[in-house]
């Protein structure tokens, strides 16, 4: 078959995003393909967005090392592309003298993972960095080097800089086959079959399925779903700190975390799921995590809960990340297995399967290349005088349209109209907050199906909360419009 | 920097009648700051009858009750910037706010008004678990697509929460030819008006389930079904309660919230009870010269007595404009044994106009009980009430002749025969 391109990306997750941006680095044809609506909208969407400092992973695995790379790319990615990032700092929470010899482990374990600045601190010393740790807190471990980043940002800034430099993103397309042939693979969608000499399987919770349509080696991910609260912004400085408790067999257990947009974040739960799609909170589930955070700090502001939500962690059964080539599918390259800290590890993960795809194809580097993304300008946070000339070159950034997070429809019309723009609710609300406040998009909604609509000159009836299926309005009503 | 005597924050019904009221009173310079490209608020939406009963003594829609105060408003030529949504507002009373026309701007008053309104508790408050599919609406969303837009939001509905809101959209989405098949209630009262009960669900219909909640949302790109059950007397789902309903659409009329985000950097003294800032007999914030009316300062029930209030807080501003304000010592008014806060909190003996309204919602349905008014812990009044419900505001006048002097404090509370 025809080469219709050099490499497919399978998922536009932050995974895949990053491998489209680093690939693009190099003169190749690329394309994307993502089966939601819009980019970063499986587990890239819904996890803690936390920049892990890399004590927690076992030295030698690819966790470990993906991690600490990944921790060290982000203040340079961040200032590139222009997403939050912040070392806020985090706390590993010891609730018993039982834990001590854990926490201890840990700081080890960190120590040879070569996790910069680790320290324990006595339960008074941490209450005096963050005064609203519980008294429960014995010991904890303290590294500087722990971070937040918005992961909505960060996906879809490598996305539109991966577009910007020649990637094909095509959206709202699944993969439902991947053949091998003589000299390179067709992957066949629901619209279309491509051919490509390499593949790259960043399918998320469905990398294993992808795997098998190519590969004969063994690869089973569990969906295991962690359920979450958000915060309102005014408890956003309940702790500075990520603070996190001893880690269980499941995962890292539940964290209290300001986010990068100055919400406070509880979660995750973690239980293993059959559904790859659908991701119900429980009642049960948001009681264990409301119980289980209450324990890292005292007077937990649960009134200030602002929404629920969850996500899935892809767990591999060999429990690391699966990065590279498969040994029996020459050019079929695979980032599976990416649970956390696959969000820190994304740079590294990103710029280590592209610098093997561009080996293999002998791809040179392009002079042309643009590293360099801005952000959709955040009105409310510049200061005055930039804010007032913003506005007399575009009069739309004094039209406000989400009362909550001041988000003017100047922004909002640039989220539609970037490089793989939001065609969606919550393709808006990810790329600039609007309808992320506390009045949950009650007020903006109206506005935003109004704003969609025209840009996308489509009618309003059509505009969808996220994939197809998903439309808000049931029709004009007769006679009316 | 651009000085108005008089800032009103918002140009809905309690806006429009502050600002009439306030120039009314003499004051020349009263400028309203309006988010909407239209005045009139949330009135615009409800186009459904029964606002003006008291006020004009007619049955209007929402939007003819707006435009009568529009009308007068634009006859007195009182100034008015449309998309205009403050940002911010300091103690020096100096307001930024961002238009389209004025890019950022900033004005500072002489006084300024609160009148910003309320909003609606959404989902995720309640922290309903399930999936997020798309078919949620807040009832005032799904209310402004319907009648400001004109679009349909679904044809089988279950609406959580029986606040008036949810009850007028009710009927209004059965007069569209969606079929409501239940009204949930967590409380074992309604939220809403009784009347709003009869009108809106008796008459088509339409069954009321009291101590019912959502405990599950179903669907994923649309909703499917929502899971009642019923509740306890700690309003804990009781197993083995849950019924499944087949729905697109579920609406929340879950309770609002006085929209307060300007008011609380101002740094003044808010209730925990109604989310609005505490205000003397004035309607006065504890910033000297920054009032409130409206639901900003306490969710009303009528419209009318928004305009009632808005119209004494557009009074008392003047007076503080035109250097008439006398401010004296100030004593509490506090809400006891069944009655949930009362507004005004505070009163000045000295300087109160010859009667006061005090409102005040309660904490339950009471029968056959007594509104008490203590003026220094002496009972001066006792009314008689067959029924209280926290739906209805309820309100007491104060006559200065009437309170001990010297006065420390007013205690109003509901008492059994």
């Amino acid at each position: 078959m025809r080469k219709d391109c050099d490499v497919v990306v399978i998922g536009g997750g932050v995974i895949g995003c990053a491998v489209a941006r680093e690939l693009s680095r190099s003169a190749l044809r690329i394309c994307l393909i993502e089966k939601g609506e819009d980019v970063c909208s499986g587990t890239s969407k819904a996890n803690s967005g936390i920049v892990h400092a890399g004590f927690d992973a076992k030295p030698g695995t690819m966790k470990a090392k993906m991690n600490l790379l990944g921790s060290r790319m982000m203040p340079k990615l961040a200032k590139e592309l222009d997403f939050r990032f912040e070392r806020n700092g985090s706390l590993v929470l010891c609730l018993s003298e039982d834990g001590l010899p854990a926490l201890r482990e840990l700081y080890e374990r960190g120590a040879a993972n070569g996790v910069e600045g680790l320290a324990i601190l006595t339960g008074d010393e941490a209450r005096r960095k963050e005064p609203n740790l519980s008294d429960g807190v014995v010991a904890a471990l303290y590294a500087p080097t722990g971070g937040i980043v918005c992961p909505f940002e960060l996906t879809i800034a490598l996305a539109e800089n991966a577009c910007v430099n020649g990637v094909v993103f095509r959206r709202n397309e699944t993969v439902t086959d991947v053949s091998r042939g003589a000299d390179g693979y067709v992957v066949t969608t629901n619209r279309a079959r491509i051919g490509a000499t390499c593949v790259v399987n960043a399918a998320g919770v469905h990398a294993d399925e992808i795997h098998r349509m190519v590969s004969k080696t063994p690869m089973h991910i569990t969906p295991r779903k962690g359920d979450y609260c958000l915060l309102d912004k005014e408890v956003g400085g309940y702790v500075l700190c990520t603070v996190f408790q001893l880690p269980s067999a499941l995962g890292k257990g539940v964290l209290v975390t300001p986010t990068a947009h100055g919400n406070l974040l509880i979660g995750p739960t973690a239980t293993d799921v059959e559904d790859k799609e659908n991701t119900p909170t429980t009642a049960a589930e948001l009681a264990y995590l409301t119980q289980t955070a209450a324990r890292s700090v005292r007077d937990l502001p649960l009134r200030s809960v602002i929404t629920s939500f969850s996500g899935l962690r892809a767990h591999e059964d060999g429990g690391d990340f699966i990065i590279g080539e498969a040994e029996d599918a020459e050019g079929f390259f695979e980032a599976a297995g990416i649970e956390s800290p696959g969000l820190s590890s994304a740079p590294a993960i990103g710029a280590y399967l592209a610098a093997l795809i561009a080996k293999k194809l002998g791809a040179e580097e392009k002079a042309d290349f643009i590293p360099t993304r801005r952000a959709i300008p955040r009105l409310a946070e510049l200061p005055a005088e930039e804010r007032r000339t913003l506005m007399e070159e575009n009069p739309l950034y004094g039209s406000i349209v989400c009362r909550c997070e001041q988000i003017s429809e100047g922004e909002i019309v640039e989220a539609i109209r970037r490089p793989v723009g939001a065609v969606s609710l919550d393709g808006i609300k990810r790329r600039v907050r609007a309808g992320m406040g506390r009045c949950q998009a009650g007020f903006c909604t109206p506005r935003l199906l109004e704003i969609l609509s025209r840009e996308l000159h489509r009618p309003m009836e059509e505009i969808c909360k996220n994939v197809p299926g998903s439309e808000l309005l049931t029709g004009t009503m007769e006679g009316r419009k | 920097m651009r000085t108005h005597d008089l800032i009103v924050i918002g140009g809905g019904p309690a806006g429009l009648a502050a600002a009439l009221s306030a120039r009314r009173a003499g004051v020349q310079d009263v400028l309203i700051l309006e988010r909407d490209h239209v005045l009139g608020g949330i009135l615009n939406q409800c186009i459904h009858n029964g606002f003006g009963l008291h006020t004009f003594k007619e049955e209007l829609t929402g939007p003819e009750y707006a435009a009568r105060f529009i009308a007068q408003a634009q006859e007195e030529n009182i100034p008015y910037r449309l998309g205009a949504t403050v940002i911010s507002i300091s103690r020096e009373k100096i307001v930024t706010y961002v238009s389209r026309e004025d890019g950022l701007a900033q004005v500072r008053a002489k006084a300024l008004i609160l009148a910003m309104g309320c909003r609606e508790r959404p989902r995720g408050a309640l922290n309903i678990p399930g999936s997020r599919p798309a078919g949620i609406f807040s009832a005032g969303t799904a209310q402004h697509l319907m009648n400001i837009e004109g679009y349909g939001v679904g044809k089988e509905v279950v609406i959580l929460g029986s606040g008036d809101i949810g009850l007028i959209m009710a009927r209004r989405m059965t007069l569209e030819g969606a079929k409501v098949k239940v009204v949930a209630e967590l409380m074992p009262y309604s939220g809403g008006l009784k009347r709003n009960i009869v009108q809106c669900l008796d008459d088509f219909g339409i069954p009321l389930k009291l101590s019912h909640t959502v405990v599950e949302i179903h669907g994923r790109e649309r909703l499917t079904g929502v899971t009642l059950a019923q509740v306890d007397e700690n309003r804990r789902p009781i197993a083995g309660t849950e019924e499944c309903y087949a729905c697109d659409t579920l609406l929340l009329s879950v309770g609002l919230l006085p929209e307060n985000e300007l008011t609380r950097a101002l740094n003044v003294k808010m209730s925990r009870v109604t989310g609005g800032p505490e205000v003397d007999d004035r309607l006065q914030t504890d910033c000297e010269g920054v009032f409130a009316c409206g639901n900003v300062l306490h969710v009303h029930d009528l419209v009318d007595y928004v305009s009632e209030e808005a119209a004494l807080a557009g009074k008392n501003a003047a007076a503080c404009v035109l250097s008439q304000q006398t401010v004296g010592r100030t004593v509490p008014v506090t809400a006891d044994g069944g009655v949930r806060y009362t507004v005004p909190q505070r009163l000045d003996p000295d300087n109160m106009a010859d009667s006061v309204t005090v409102r005040f919602r309660v904490a339950d349905v009471y029968r056959d009980r007594f509104v008490c008014v203590y003026c220094n812990g002496e009972r001066i009044r006792r009314i008689k009430k067959r029924v209280l419900a926290p739906g209805e505001m309820e309100q007491v006048i104060l006559k200065k002749s009437e309170l001990a002097q010297p006065l420390e404090s007013i205690r109003i509370c509901l008492e059994v025969e």
